[in-house]
């Protein structure tokens, strides 16, 4: 089907500097109609500030940002948007079903309001004030608010953080019933969890840039790295020159390997040295996949 | 909640407009969230006791006490009618511009109100919208104290007048208190607010007529807004005012726009972040 080349949204060799900082370097990004992309990566690597430049709320140092071919300011863009952002505490003193009510009333063909309550999970709380509400709750009305409007582009910047892992569960049900329709979402998570259980798409970025993109399985096959942990014998670079082993780093009395294949290595140390004592293999931190790929990106350029 | 059965109960009704909605919006439309967000921001506020109770009870309190219980005769009561009111109309077009925008500048709803498709100007004019529906109110309790207990007499005409005023007027300040919105923290806005508003209000002989003030407040006084605005108010119900009327009307004038420019840079620099 050609509807899914369209490209919805478009970041074309955006950079944003803030003074001597760089948010966002030189990035693509192309959003294509009815994936769920999810932006991962570690704070600060310029996830939201991506977002926020899609959204029209800063604007680009260079570069362009587009939604539906206009530029993210436009009216007729914005309505066929919704959005939850990172940043927004609601505080009033009207209802949640008002409040709800009044956003889906800036929308040509909205959903009804009990619909957007449901999708989030509070419809009994459709009578409360949204000032009584807990921070997870005033989270699944901003969520609420950002389908309301029943926009074909959904961007959702952390949408779960703060959120116990019910209600995430819950939001993570919600938003793959709303791309089943055929919605486009964008959504931001610093959880390969996350990203692996509802996007199509991955892009994995870090300092501005994108340095990896794919589909899940092929992200998590190039961060499934492994963490040995043993006191050996053996000389740190005798190891790091084994094949299979990404990295040898020093760790008290222990050395720390990360290698995607710890049974090939493990074989080849156990082998090498009979005295190897104290040994754990735990999975990487997301962290150090992260870093493993900006270094892969860093090595290619 | 039951995903299950969230799934089923949604699915029907959740069917997008999605790809044909390059709608038909008209201007009714746009008409209607104008309207939409005044009564949207009117409520919200009037239900906010930080912000009701103060903006509508201490005009009133200040009246009853020093414009009908402590005061000599229907001329006095109808004289501080016109000048406790522009002291309440004044209250919550500074407060909620001022701290209403800082507050939502600071929690990020500003940044989710530019994201949703509401037109900039509904925003601005929901706030003025609220600010001019408070000043109606206020007008209404203090009219209806000074009729009911001070002996105040007005013909219907000059009442009318004057409540046209005071609700119009409420205008200058929604743009002094936009500047202060724009440009000051949640935290700070209320005090700074207070600290302009209360004494620019007892400057211009809101609380004490200016003639019981030494020579020199007196010729400050010229200088506020808030005194331009009381004469003109005093002037509709034939209240021996001071100065030309025009040069009032010019004064206000000068300054909501010098305000504005001021607003509209800030503005900018938000937008443009």
């Amino acid at each position: 089907m050609n509807i899914h080349c369209d490209v919805v949204a478009e970041l074309d060799n955006v950079t944003k500097r803030y003074g001597a900082v760089t948010a966002v370097d030189n990035l693509n990004l192309e959003i294509r109609a009815g994936e769920i992309l999810s932006l991962l990566g570690p704070n600060g690597a310029g996830k939201t500030t991506s977002i926020n430049l899609l959204l029209g709320l800063v604007q680009p140092s260079a570069g362009s940002a587009t939604l539906f071919g206009l530029p993210p300011s436009d009216l007729n863009a914005r309505r066929r948007i919704g959005a939850m952002l990172q940043s927004s505490v609601l505080e009033s003193h009207v209802r949640v079903a008002e409040c709800v009510a009044q956003y889906a009333g800036y929308y040509p063909q909205p959903m009804s309001v009990i619909t957007a309550l449901r999708h989030a999970g509070i419809e009994d709380l459709a009578k409360r004030s949204v000032t009584k509400l807990s921070g997870g709750q005033k989270q699944r009305l901003m969520f609420a608010l950002a389908l309301c409007g029943n926009p074909p582009l959904l961007f959702l910047d952390e949408p779960t953080a703060g959120l116990d892992v019910e209600a995430r569960r819950a939001l993570w049900t919600a938003l793959r019933t709303l791309a089943a329709d055929g919605r486009t979402i964008v959504l931001t998570t610093h959880y390969l969890e996350e990203a692996d259980a509802l996007a199509d798409r991955i892009a994995v970025m870090n300092r501005g840039r994108v340095v990896a993109e794919g589909t899940p399985t092929e992200i998590k096959s190039r961060v499934a790295l492994r963490r040995i942990r043993c006191v050996t014998e053996l000389d740190g670079n005798i190891i790091a020159a084994l094949p299979d082993v990404h990295s040898v780093q020093a760790d008290g009395s222990r050395l720390e390997i990360a290698t995607a294949r710890p049974e090939q290595v493990l074989r080849e140390l156990l082998w090498q040295d009979p005295s190897l004592s104290e040994l754990e293999v735990s999975g990487a931190r997301l962290e150090d996949a992260f870093l493993e790929l900006t270094r892969e990106e860093e090595k290619a350029a | 909640m039951n995903s299950d059965n969230t799934a089923t109960a949604i699915a029907p009704e959740a069917t997008i407009a999605a790809t044909n909605a390059v709608t038909q919006w008209r201007g009714r439309d746009t008409l209607g969230v104008y309207w939409r967000e005044v009564r949207f921001q009117f409520i919200g506020m009037l239900r906010s006791p930080g912000f009701a109770l103060p903006t509508l009870l201490f005009p009133s309190m200040f009246y009853l006490f020093f414009g009908v219980l402590f005061s000599h005769g229907a001329q006095q009561a109808t004289y501080r009618l016109a000048t406790y009111s522009t002291f309440g109309v004044i209250g919550p077009a500074l407060f909620g511009f001022g701290v209403g925008i800082a507050v939502e500048r600071e929690k990020g709803i500003l940044a989710l109100k530019r994201v949703f498709p509401l037109p900039v100007g509904a925003y601005f004019c929901a706030r003025i919208g609220m600010a001019m529906l408070f000043a109606l109110l206020i007008v209404l309790i203090l009219s209806l104290l000074g009729i009911t207990l001070g002996g105040v007499s007005l013909a219907f005409g000059a009442w009318l007048g004057m409540t046209a005023l005071l609700v119009a007027g409420a205008l200058p300040f929604c743009a002094l208190g936009l500047v202060i919105g724009l440009s000051v923290g949640g935290q700070a806005a209320p005090a700074i607010i207070n600290l302009v508003y209360l004494p620019m209000s007892f400057l211009s002989g809101l609380w004490v007529p200016l003639q019981y003030m030494p020579h020199f407040l007196q010729q400050f006084a010229v200088s506020l807004p808030a005194y331009h605005f009381c004469q003109l108010v005093l002037a509709v119900i034939g209240q021996g005012n001071d100065g030309s009327n025009a040069v009032h009307v010019a004064y206000l004038a000068v300054f909501t726009a010098v305000c504005l420019l001021i607003a509209a840079r800030a503005w900018r620099r938000i937008q443009d972040r």
